[in-house]
């Protein structure tokens, strides 16, 4: 037998065939009906800020992220799921930036992928609130009306100049939930379900993000536990509020559907990075992310709470980790019957 | 037997309606079929074998045999130096040709000898008085299984003679047979399983007779039908011997996991099944027990799975001990073009040789050929807390934090974190997306934490 090289590597030999990248893309590509729901409803608009939001996202990722690290997919799933937060009339410079700072910020300034505490699209979300609160407030209604002629019309001055004002020619409309908090009037349920409803990109349509959801859990690329104990908890502490107001507040089914808790719920508390690493503690993440947006949505200044609910949980998440660790094998209290 | 009768709850019948099974784990593709049909044959004897002194658990054996010795195949070559040790004997009859240091498979140079085998000679064993097992004592059960040089054959090559003597006030009440060798290519168990499922059985018989012990349970995984068929075949009337098919799952051979799915309890943690009234052994262990009673021949063969795409013809091979891995490799037909990494033991736990001069010893359950494609290398990513080695660590571990701790070397907060309860499976390493040598730095975090207590 002839000398030959031999690879010396430690056990085990064998991995699973998953990899980061892999679950990246798969979030990517999962999120491709979402995208497309929110272009049907709001136009060349959707695609416009999406876009932007994502560029705004990899420009940082590829100056200072390290080499190679956009091929992950992380910078990406940011971008997207930042876009899908704004509204369709937003300045594209404005959800550029709001991606950039998301990435920047939020993310690489802690050591890049791994390594960030917050969810880096809701805290570009955080900071685009913070600096534009207007912009960020000013919804145009779903479907043809003033200044909307076609499909095809933008649904607001998306090409606004920074720091100029932009100039809304399009009739804006409230959302459900600012309906719900400032006026009192409530939405069609199959409107919401369906996503023929004003509101941010990603907001509309809860039957596609529940689908798309669905993909990514069958997959196991996404942790079940975290949707299902949000949505159990909003639906347990609003019903409880609903039953105690004599029914004149919005009902549970309501507040599931409305706003941006099927997307929060099914992709930014979901993100892998910045949620529990134990079963025990993704029920606990999810329990407090939906007691917060109830908390936020009936008591606090906000039509809409679901941004801060998961940022402020995503805190927690090490003190979780640590409270929920599991109890070694054999480690006392041993489970020996007498 | 009795169902009423005080006594620790492993010792009852398992419930029925209690799933047989350990939770977590992974499921790595099992890769058995190359050799899984294939009957043990056995190689030719070689030009030379090497025998390390230390080819088990415990301390090295004490030299006997001087350069210029005539052996004859089942002569004694070294003695067990004290309890928690074995003796080694001459695998084929020849010349001790040099005694020095000789490769190990571990990676470095030992204590040893060469035997130049005698390339005329028949090897058949010369004849032995070998007495009725059923007429020896316990005492004399077990100090002739610890003369035949008779180890665990599952891996760990431990004293065979040390589990059957347990310490004062320590009773053994049940063995458990572990017939599930969840490694994946490996058919060494399932092949002896099948094709000698008396002597498994014979084997059991005297570790029984040596312990005073009336209950056993065989755990076989699912995937191995025609062993669970064999064994179920010869199952004694006599005594409560029963056979329990288990869940595919890897680690499921692994004591700790084989005892909670068999009788639904924790060893504890740092502690031994002992102290649960219960003895694993290995089921290829116990029909070379068998075999030294019927033969007279100690421990100088085992039955070896030589597979993986990297060789020519995979086969289950019997290879006399101290046989060089390149003449295995020959008895198969050589190796492939595009072989790449040699591992000895199974994919998951197994190491790699970098020397084929490395002879096969007996804790060598198989040796595994990987070709440039299987071993080709992963991308090594940053952690992203996805928690898949939480949910595959089969001893509850939090793998994340560890792997995070290691890396800072922060040794101490890691024994904290119960360091000492990995079993280095190898399940979050697998799991793990961002393909994290965590295993590997478990390793080397324990051999840190030795060094520091050693020194202090």
């Amino acid at each position: 037998m002839s000398a030959r090289e031999l690879i010396v590597s430690a056990s085990p030999h064998l991995a699973s065939p998953d990899s980061t990248p892999r679950i990246m893309w798969n979030v990517v590509g999962s999120l491709v009906p979402v995208v497309a729901a929110s272009a049907w409803f709001f136009g060349p608009s959707a695609l416009l800020v999406i876009l932007a939001a994502t560029a705004g996202a990899l420009l940082p990722e590829r100056v200072w992220g390290s080499s190679g690290s956009l091929a992950d997919g992380s910078a990406a799933i940011t971008g997207l799921l930042l876009g899908l937060t704004l509204p369709p009339g937003l300045p594209l410079w404005m959800a550029f930036l709001g991606g950039a700072f998301g990435i920047g910020l939020g993310k690489l300034v802690f050591g890049g992928l791994g390594h960030n505490v917050f969810n880096p699209a809701l805290l570009g979300r955080a900071f685009l609130q913070a600096a534009f609160p207007v912009a960020l407030t000013t919804y145009p209604a779903v479907g043809l009306g003033a200044g909307v002629h076609s499909w095809w019309s933008l649904r607001g001055d998306n090409f606004a100049l920074p720091l100029m004002s932009p100039r809304p020619d399009v009739i804006s409309a409230a959302t459900p939930l600012g309906l719900m908090k400032f006026e009192g009037t409530g939405t069609e349920l199959s409107d919401l379900f369906l996503g023929s409803t004003g509101g941010s990109l990603g907001e509309t349509s809860s039957l596609v993000i529940l689908i798309c959801g669905a993909y990514l859990a069958v997959r196991r690329y996404l942790e079940w536990r975290i949707p299902v104990s949000i949505f159990a908890s909003v639906a347990l502490l609003g019903g409880a509020v609903w039953l105690l107001s004599d029914r004149a507040d919005p009902d549970p089914l309501f507040l599931l559907c409305s706003g941006g808790l099927m997307l929060g719920a099914t992709y930014m508390a979901t993100d892998m990075v910045t949620s529990p690493t134990t079963h025990a503690g993704c029920w606990i993440f999810g329990a407090g992310i939906g007691a917060l947006v109830v908390l936020i949505r009936f008591w606090g200044g906000l039509a809409e709470g679901v941004m801060y609910a998961i940022l402020l949980m995503n805190a927690l998440v090490p003190f979780i980790n640590r409270a929920t660790r599991p109890r070694v094998f054999g480690a006392r209290p041993v489970r020996v019957e007498p | 037997m009795t169902s009423g009768a005080r006594g620790p709850s492993a010792l009852r019948e398992p419930a029925l309606a209690r799933t047989l099974r350990f939770r977590h784990g992974v499921h790595p593709p099992e890769l058995k079929a190359l050799t899984a049909a294939l009957p043990i044959r056995r190689m030719p004897f070689p030009d030379e074998l090497v025998l390390p002194l230390r080819q088990h658990l415990g301390k090295p054996a004490r030299l006997l045999a001087r350069v210029g010795d005539a052996v004859e195949r089942g002569d004694k070559l070294a003695a067990a130096d004290g309890f928690v040790s074995v003796p080694v004997h001459a695998s084929a009859t020849g010349v001790v040709s040099e005694v020095g240091l000789v490769p190990h498979p571990d990676g470095g140079f030992e204590p040893g000898l060469r035997i130049a085998v005698e390339p005329w000679s028949a090897q058949r064993p010369r004849s032995r008085l070998v007495p009725e097992w059923e007429q020896l004592s316990p005492p004399q059960l077990v100090a002739a299984v610890q003369d035949a040089g008779v180890v665990g054959l599952g891996g760990a090559a431990f004293p065979t003679h040390v589990k059957l003597s347990p310490p004062e006030g320590k009773r053994v009440r049940q063995i458990v047979l572990n017939g599930c060798e969840c490694e994946p290519y490996l058919t060494t168990d399932h092949r002896t399983m099948v094709e000698y499922p008396e002597r498994v059985l014979t084997g059991l018989r005297i570790m029984m007779r040596c312990l005073g012990v009336e209950r056993a349970l065989i755990g076989i995984e699912r995937n191995k039908p025609d062993a669970i068929e064999a064994i179920s075949a010869v199952l004694p009337s006599d005594l409560d011997v029963r056979v329990q098919p288990l869940t595919v799952k890897y680690p499921q051979g692994a004591e700790k996991m084989l005892i909670k799915a068999l009788l639904g309890v924790e060893v504890p943690s740092g502690g031994l099944p002992l102290e649960l009234g219960v003895l694993v052994q290995n089921v290829a262990s116990a029909a070379t027990i068998a075999e030294v009673f019927e033969t007279g021949l100690p421990l100088v063969e085992r039955i070896v799975t030589v597979t993986g795409r990297g060789v020519a013809r995979p086969a289950n091979l019997i290879v006399p001990l101290g046989v060089k891995l390149r003449d295995v490799f020959e008895a198969c037909g050589g190796l492939t073009d595009d072989a790449a990494e040699v591992v000895l033991g199974g994919p998951m736990m197994g190491a790699a040789v970098a020397n084929l001069d490395a002879p096969v010893l007996k804790g060598s359950t198989g040796v595994v050929v990987l070709t440039e494609q299987d071993c080709r290398q992963r991308e090594v990513y940053a952690c992203i807390r996805c928690g898949r080695c939480l949910e595959s660590c089969p001893v509850f571990l939090d793998p994340q934090r560890l792997g995070a701790l290691a890396g800072a070397r922060r040794y101490e907060s890691m024994r904290a974190l119960h360091l000492s309860d990995c079993m280095l499976c190898g399940c979050c390493s697998y799991a793990c997306p961002s393909h994290i040598p965590l295993s590997q730095l478990f390793r080397v975090s324990r051999d840190a934490l030795r060094r520091q207590e050693a020194t202090a």
